[in-house]
């Protein structure tokens, strides 16, 4: 086990900046989920751990350890690749013994690391099966208990459950967060499904461009996002922006958001408030509904303000009262609009 | 009607094919353990022919010759070509493209012209004529059809598995021998038969490479004829043929041409 730090890292690859002076701290023992959109350098950050991307500038650390001239086989890391990356011409069990073998752990030791492994992720009778055997659930278990029967430093998913179907996957992120307790590994995640990443992240950073331009706890980042790509990207997010006047934001259209302090502010569709009657409160907004999506218990409505589309999300039966096109009015409690600065592209 | 026509003439098509590529083979087999030196029918069952073979010192030497030859032509062309191509898999450099594309015409260029331009360039050098000088050459033709045939197999290869390997211990030696040489063995297999098959038939550039008095047994046939024809060719040309179709076979069974099975 062990804390991993990157500093300053940096690689490009011909006009494109892969990672931009991007410093990091991986806790010990913490889940860290990497996000972003593809292309926005979370891959890129995860290989450079491992050592397969060497970087053009900055360094990784890994238990405070610069490991700038450790080959990849000489890091102690354990990694799942998105498409498993399973051994074909081997059993599971051989699969699982790979990194025991090169390392000449032999005989009863390793019978028994296999085993005890393959009973953390539950696949005790299948070691004699062949990868193309298993189902892509099983797959990944193995793929998981490869991983960590080393007892890597760090373990580094790279999309470790997108192929697999979604009830699956529900069922796997239960699974991995349980294994990694029981271990007890440092474990970075890249993912680009930002459901996925609050499930099961401590901690979460949000890359764009090759930048980190968030990281903290999921329900923080979340609640406090700061700027409106993270706002964007983590959820969804209205956005309002206008001029700074003493009482609050002024928008275009006249309309006053009261008590913002700054240009613009994020509502989550899950807070705005939509009636068919004026609100009594201080945030009174007007929109046209556009369109009603019905998906079970929960209904959402896109509404058009001044050509910005707008989403609310609420139970269906909120919205039963409201007539399928016109003019309503918006609003939401005091606190729901969360200060966001412009994020620069 | 039409598609009826068309399935018998495809059918006399394949059968003519077949015929031309092995009625002369057939005849010559049969004619090996025909009892008349003169081809003389009706058909008499003789072993003689063979017999004397084995008395034949000359072609014996000459077998043993292409036999060995072969084999040390396999085992340099299969390693070489082996490591070539996972080089090409493995590694991005200036010039990739270009080797890969120079690969390819030795197979087309008539080995006639090869012979000539080896010859030339072996004595330019210094090294004349010789058993070193035919087994270089014979490496040389080798080589191409190992490279292409375990290439074609590696392109099936998933290369996250060279990472998955690293990233668990091993070293880049380890990967070679324990994930990556595993999956692409019956590539390897393959290229090894088909350059033994190059190197054991090889004609053109071994009279022009060897030394006189030490042919190979193509070379040998070919000056035996000239001053002859004798059963025995026959007998030795049928064994010839006998050895060449079961490594072809063996090397079409493992590099799956003519489709999956």
């Amino acid at each position: 086990m062990a804390e991993v730090r990157v500093e300053n890292l940096t690689k490009t690859y011909g006009p494109l900046k892969a990672l931009d002076a991007v410093t990091l701290d991986f806790r010990d023992g913490g889940f860290f989920g990497l996000l972003g959109p593809s292309g926005s350098g979370k891959t890129t950050l995860l290989r450079a751990i491992a050592g397969f991307v060497i970087p053009d500038d900055g360094r990784v650390l890994i238990g405070g350890e610069p490991v700038e001239r450790v080959p990849v086989e000489a890091r102690e890391i354990g990694m799942v690749f998105q498409s498993y990356a399973l051994f074909p011409n081997m059993t599971v069990a051989d699969n699982v013994a790979f990194g025991l073998d090169v390392r000449r752990i032999r005989g009863a030791e390793r019978d028994r690391r296999v085993k005890d492994v393959l009973d953390l992720v539950q696949l005790g009778d299948l070691g004699q099966r062949k990868p193309h055997q298993l189902s892509g659930g099983q797959k990944q278990r193995v793929a998981m208990a490869r991983a960590i029967v080393t007892r890597p430093r760090v373990l580094l998913l790279d999309e470790p459950l997108s192929a697999l179907d979604k009830a699956l996957r529900v069922e796997m992120q239960v699974e991995l967060k349980r294994i990694q307790r029981e271990v007890g590994i440092t474990t970075i995640f890249v993912t680009h499904d930002q459901e996925e990443a609050l499930t099961l992240s401590d901690e979460i950073g949000i890359l764009r461009n090759g930048r980190l331009v968030r990281h903290g706890p999921p329900r923080e980042v979340y609640n406090n996002p700061r700027d409106a790509f993270t706002a964007r990207f983590l959820g969804e997010a209205n956005l309002f922006s206008g001029s700074l006047e003493a009482g609050g934001l002024r928008l275009p259209d006249g309309a006053l958001i009261p008590g913002a302090t700054t240009a613009m502010v994020a509502v989550r569709p899950e807070n705005v408030q939509v009636s068919a009657s004026e609100p009594s409160g201080p945030i009174r907004l007007r929109a046209e509904i556009r369109r009603r999506i019905f998906a079970g218990a929960m209904g959402t409505l896109i509404l058009d303000r001044h050509g910005e589309p707008i989403k609310a999300i609420a139970r269906d039966s909120e919205f039963a009262e409201l007539p399928d096109n016109g003019r309503v009015w918006l609003s939401w409690r005091e606190g729901s609009a969360i200060p966001v600065e412009n994020a620069p592209n | 009607m039409t598609g009826k026509v068309l399935g018998i003439v495809g059918r006399v098509y394949l059968a003519l094919i077949l015929f031309f590529l092995y009625a002369p083979i057939l005849v010559m087999a049969a004619m090996s353990f025909n009892a008349s030196e003169f081809y003389q029918l009706p058909f008499a069952y003789s072993g003689e022919w063979y017999e004397r073979l084995w008395s034949n010192r000359a072609i014996l030497s000459a077998a043993w010759r292409s036999i060995w030859i072969a084999f040390v032509v396999t085992g340099i062309a299969t390693a070489l070509g082996t490591a070539a191509a996972i080089a090409l898999f493995r590694y991005d450099f200036p010039g990739k493209k270009v080797l890969r594309a120079l690969l390819f015409p030795p197979i087309a260029i008539p080995w006639l012209i090869i012979g000539t331009a080896m010859l030339i360039f072996f004595f330019g050098i210094g090294l004349g004529r010789g058993t070193p000088t035919v087994i270089i050459g014979h490496v040389a033709l080798a080589l191409p059809y190992v490279i292409v045939i375990v290439s074609a197999r590696l392109a099936t290869f998933d290369a996250t598995l060279e990472e998955a390997a690293r990233v668990l211990g091993a070293s880049p030696w380890q990967v070679t021998k324990r994930v990556t040489v595993p999956w692409i063995l019956p590539g390897i297999v393959a290229g090894g038969l088909l350059a033994f098959a190059v190197s054991f038939d090889q004609f053109v550039v071994s009279y022009f490479l060897s030394e006189p008095g030490d042919a190979t047994l193509p070379v040998l046939i070919y000056t035996s004829i000239r001053k002859g024809f004798t059963p025995e060719i026959n007998a030795i040309s049928t064994l010839i043929i006998a050895v060449s179709m079961s490594v072809m076979l063996l090397a079409a069974r493992y590099s799956n041409f003519g489709g999956e099975r």
